[in-house]
């Protein structure tokens, strides 16, 4: 077998590791060897089982059958965490951070550095201090996890691995939450380790990223391993091809002509709230437009403020031509106003719940009947969205924080749509989720526009802005900069906005 | 090590023994009370039981909704006797004007019910309008309508009028179809609990509250409203355990409903409701406090046990329950 020959390099090999949970496999047989000093990822479509993989290799999962073997001794690796004091740190696709906590108890939990019995905070902050001076982040050791953004807790999470002296570094979806500028960052820090000799596993969905900083690159398909190569063998219309096993053809479907004269669906006019300094914008029935920006440029505050999920200081909203006033959530709903939020964990679904309550409770009252829940609509509703949306739970009776991420950011959608609103603002569509099922979403909501729903996408990513809108506004520091149409919908353009490099003179 | 095939079964056995879990405690109380004296299961003390369940029955249904939501309220004993105080005094100063019949004790009910209401909005409104812990809310309100009760009897009791006590004696003492009238009460509320939270919206939205207020709030349900109404709820709930209590003594003083608030928490989380929200069994409550009544019966009937440890009893039940109910603690490993 090809891991044998390279046995003496790797820290940490799992060899043929099949898993279940109770009934149901997810893994096959899966080998894997991660070597000192070298970046191996790992991919593979949503639920194809690499979370799970990266559980085990760190000791959160045991394997049902098969072997982990650390510096070639077959090992089992001590549950919930503790395989850290072997130096195997797993930053978790979900992020675990102590909310209430400062960062600086963040970084050492666990590990406080004491002198004479007592915490000793002045050297844990300095290190703290010394750790976010170095990767370049801008916050405070004293700063509660709760008051940051997900991309700043990310960059804890890495912080806090950073400081654990991991020999192996497991990431899952690493730079699912990060822009592009924070994934550079992230990138140099990830060199610097892996040029000290650190291994590091990660997983992730967006394959340029892959084929840029990967040594080698492993396949997982439904829970098999389908292959592992050297990066620079592949390309990322490969590796996409390998995931989902059959040729994929274009991301993006074909831009239909957005009719410039349809009706104006949504007017706001100069709206003022928390993070949003007089925004003016037009979206018409059946268009896309896009929403670019830095992280906290207040594209998401500007839609919270609109929707009724946070409190407007001034400015007029219009809905349909009509005064919306302030309009609470389900005021906006039942008006056909929809918001996907981006943070499907805190804000999206109740991961303790089954599929089934989470996918009826945005559009609940439509499932009411004589005041009681018509319990079999709601069973068809499921099994369409399952249908609809391709999601794939093993067992539709699992709870959804069991469910893959991709296939929950989909459950998600498919709780959205299921008011059937003729607006939906959509942020961040496809964080974490895999090529072929990208490729799903953006067919979706081109096909969503097609049949006069107009659509918000709200992304950081910029080819999928660019691949998908009709029109794309830009703001920074919550004010919009630009907009753009045709052709000026290019990368290059829409940083010059975003950066503040150029300010389009708005009415 | 364990492996993941005896980690999901002991998942789902756990997950079945939270239902079925506290109707087999039920069930060994009832054998080991019959085993220790026959006449336990005799007619006349099976309905007294069921009576006497009734007041902290009602209440903790009530209990179920709030603590499903997220919420707790401590002030519901106080609640009850504030209640019972003002019901009684309202019924005897009617006396002049409307006589000593059905009138009087129903414009007292009246009362209680339109009384319960108000201090449950008064606590969920503390809660959600005035940002303040569900705790403190009602530990505050609880030494208010605690303290309001001694005000009203001026540190003694207050005693309903001797000709209403009889025109409102039967609503405890007597029976319909052999069940007496609080037991049909209790069944009433409890059926109506039940169809509440598990068939509504407004039942789905308590469990979504509870389990992510955040998620609740981004999914168009009015996250203050609903936690309102589970006060208002609960409230209702004490007014109807105050109207069926009041005919049994006939009085009221600082005394009544001591300790409620912990009977009706204990028999939620004994029933297998969560208590940090996001769960709710009606059933299990119900349940719950049927043990924690049957309990108290046993220690009555026999000498094995001194009667003064009905408290040590009923706290071991409570915690041995939580134990089992665990889910996780056998399965440390996955996350
Ligand atoms: N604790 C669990 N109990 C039952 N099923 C589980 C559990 N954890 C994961 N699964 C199932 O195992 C499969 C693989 O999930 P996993 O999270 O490893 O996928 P993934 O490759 O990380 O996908 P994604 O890219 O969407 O994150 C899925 O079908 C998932 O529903
Ligand atoms: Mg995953």
């Amino acid at each position: 077998m090809q891991m044998e020959t390279t046995a003496q390099a790797a820290i940490i090999e799992a060899v043929n590791i099949s898993k279940s949970f109770g009934p149901v496999p997810v893994l096959f047989s899966v080998s894997m060897d991660v070597r000192s000093g070298e970046v191996h990822a790992l991919i593979g479509e949503n639920g194809a089982g690499k979370s799970t993989l990266m559980k085990i290799l760190s000791g959160f999962h045991d394997p049902t059958s098969g072997q982990i073997r650390l510096d070639g001794k077959k090992t089992d690796l001590p549950p919930n965490g503790a395989a850290e004091s072997l130096g195997i740190v797993l930053i978790h696709q979900e992020l675990n951070l102590a909310e209430q906590m400062t960062v600086e108890e963040n970084v050492f939990l666990g590990r406080e550095v004491k002198s004479k019995g007592l915490l000793d905070k002045a050297a844990m902050r300095a290190a703290v201090q010394g750790y976010l001076d170095e990767i370049g982040l801008d916050i405070s050791p004293t700063d509660r996890i709760s008051d940051l953004t997900i991309a700043q807790k990310q960059m804890v999470e890495i912080v806090k691995a950073v400081s654990r002296n991991a020999r192996i570094l497991i990431m899952d979806e690493p730079t699912a939450v990060l822009t592009e500028e924070e994934t550079e960052v992230f990138f140099r820090q990830v060199t610097k380790l892996k040029e000290s000799g650190v291994g590091i596993v990660f997983v992730s969905h967006k394959l340029n990223e892959v084929k840029a900083i990967s040594d080698r690159i492993t396949i997982l398909r439904d829970g098999q391993w389908i292959d592992t190569r050297h990066a620079q063998d592949l390309t990322p219309d490969l590796m996409a091809q390998m995931m989902v096993g059959r040729e994929l053809s274009d991301l993006y479907p074909p831009m239909q002509e957005a009719d410039f004269d349809a009706d104006l669906v949504l007017e706001v006019d100069n709206l003022v709230a928390t993070g949003v300094n007089g925004v003016s914008f037009g979206l018409r029935k059946g268009e896309i437009l896009g929403f670019s920006g830095l992280i906290g440029s207040g594209r998401t505050a500007v839609f919270e403020a609109i929707c009724g999920l946070a409190p407007t200081d001034g400015g007029t909203v219009k809905l349909f031509g009509r005064d919306a006033g302030t309009m609470t959530v389900a005021g906006a709903r039942d008006a056909g106003l929809a918001y996907l939020t981006k943070d499907r964990k805190e804000k999206g679904l109740l991961l303790d719940k089954k599929m089934q309550p989470n996918l009826t409770l945005f559009a609940l009252p439509k499932f009411v009947k004589n005041f009681a829940i018509d319990r079999k609509r709601e069973e068809a509703a499921l099994e369409r969205a399952i249908r609809r949306f391709d999601v794939r739970a093993k067992d539709n009776d699992i709870t959804v924080g069991k469910l893959s991420g991709g296939n929950q950011q989909k459950l998600l959608l498919a709780k959205i749509m299921e008011c059937d609103p003729k607006i939906v603002v959509i942020d961040e569509p496809t964080r974490g989720i895999d090529v072929g099922t990208k490729q799903q979403i953006y067919h979706f909501i081109a096909a969503l526009a097609a049949e006069g729903v107009s659509v918000v996408v709200i992304s950081s990513e910029m080819p999928e802005i660019i691949g998908i809108c009709h029109r794309v506004v830009v703001m920074r520091e919550g004010s919009i900069t630009g907009v753009l149409t045709g052709d000026h919908i290019n990368e290059n353009e829409i940083m010059r906005y975003a950066a503040g490099l150029k300010r389009e003179e708005l009415h | 090590m364990v492996t993941s095939s005896t980690e999901t079964t002991a998942k789902r056995s756990s997950i079945d023994f939270k239902t079925i879990g506290p109707a087999l405690a039920l069930l060994i109380l009832c054998i080991i009370g019959f085993l220790l004296n026959p006449s336990f299961v005799s007619e006349g003390n099976l309905t007294n039981l069921l009576t006497r369940s009734a007041f902290i029955g009602i209440i903790a249904v009530g209990a179920t909704f709030v603590i499903t939501a997220g919420g707790i309220d401590l002030s519901v004993g106080s609640m009850a006797a504030a209640i019972s105080g003002v019901m009684i005094i309202i019924m005897n100063n009617a006396v002049d004007t409307m006589g000593t019949g059905v009138a009087t004790v129903l414009l007292g009910c009246g009362c209680a019910v339109v009384l319960g209401i108000g201090a449950g909005w008064i606590n969920g409104a503390l809660t959600t309008k005035g940002k303040i812990e569900a705790f403190i809310v009602t530990l505050g309100t609880m030494g208010i309508y605690r303290s309001l009760v001694t005000y009203f009897a001026d540190g003694g009791t207050l005693s309903l009028n001797f000709d209403i006590r009889g025109t409102y004696r039967p609503v405890y003492y007597d029976s319909f179809l052999g069940l007496p009238y609080p037991v049909w009460v209790f069944i009433g509320v409890a059926i109506c609990g039940w169809l509440l939270l598990n068939r509504t919206a407004f039942g789905r939205y308590c469990t979504a509250i509870g389990s992510n207020e955040a998620v609740a709030r981004y999914s168009a349900i009015n996250v203050d409203r609903v936690k309102t109404l589970t006060y208002v709820i609960q409230g209702l709930c004490v007014s109807f355990a105050t109207i069926i209590y009041v005919p049994r003594l006939g009085s009221a003083s600082a005394s009544t409903g001591v300790l409620w608030e912990l009977e009706a928490i204990a028999a939620v989380i004994i029933g297998g409701t969560v208590l940090k929200g996001g769960y709710g069994r009606i059933g299990g409550t119900i349940l719950g406090a049927l043990i924690l009544t049957t309990i108290g019966n046993i220690l009555n009937f026999t000498d094995l046990i001194s009667n003064y440890l009905n408290g040590t009893m009923q706290g071991l039940i409570i915690i041995v329950a939580v134990l089992l109910q665990r889910s996780d603690w056998k399965l440390g490993k996955s996350k």
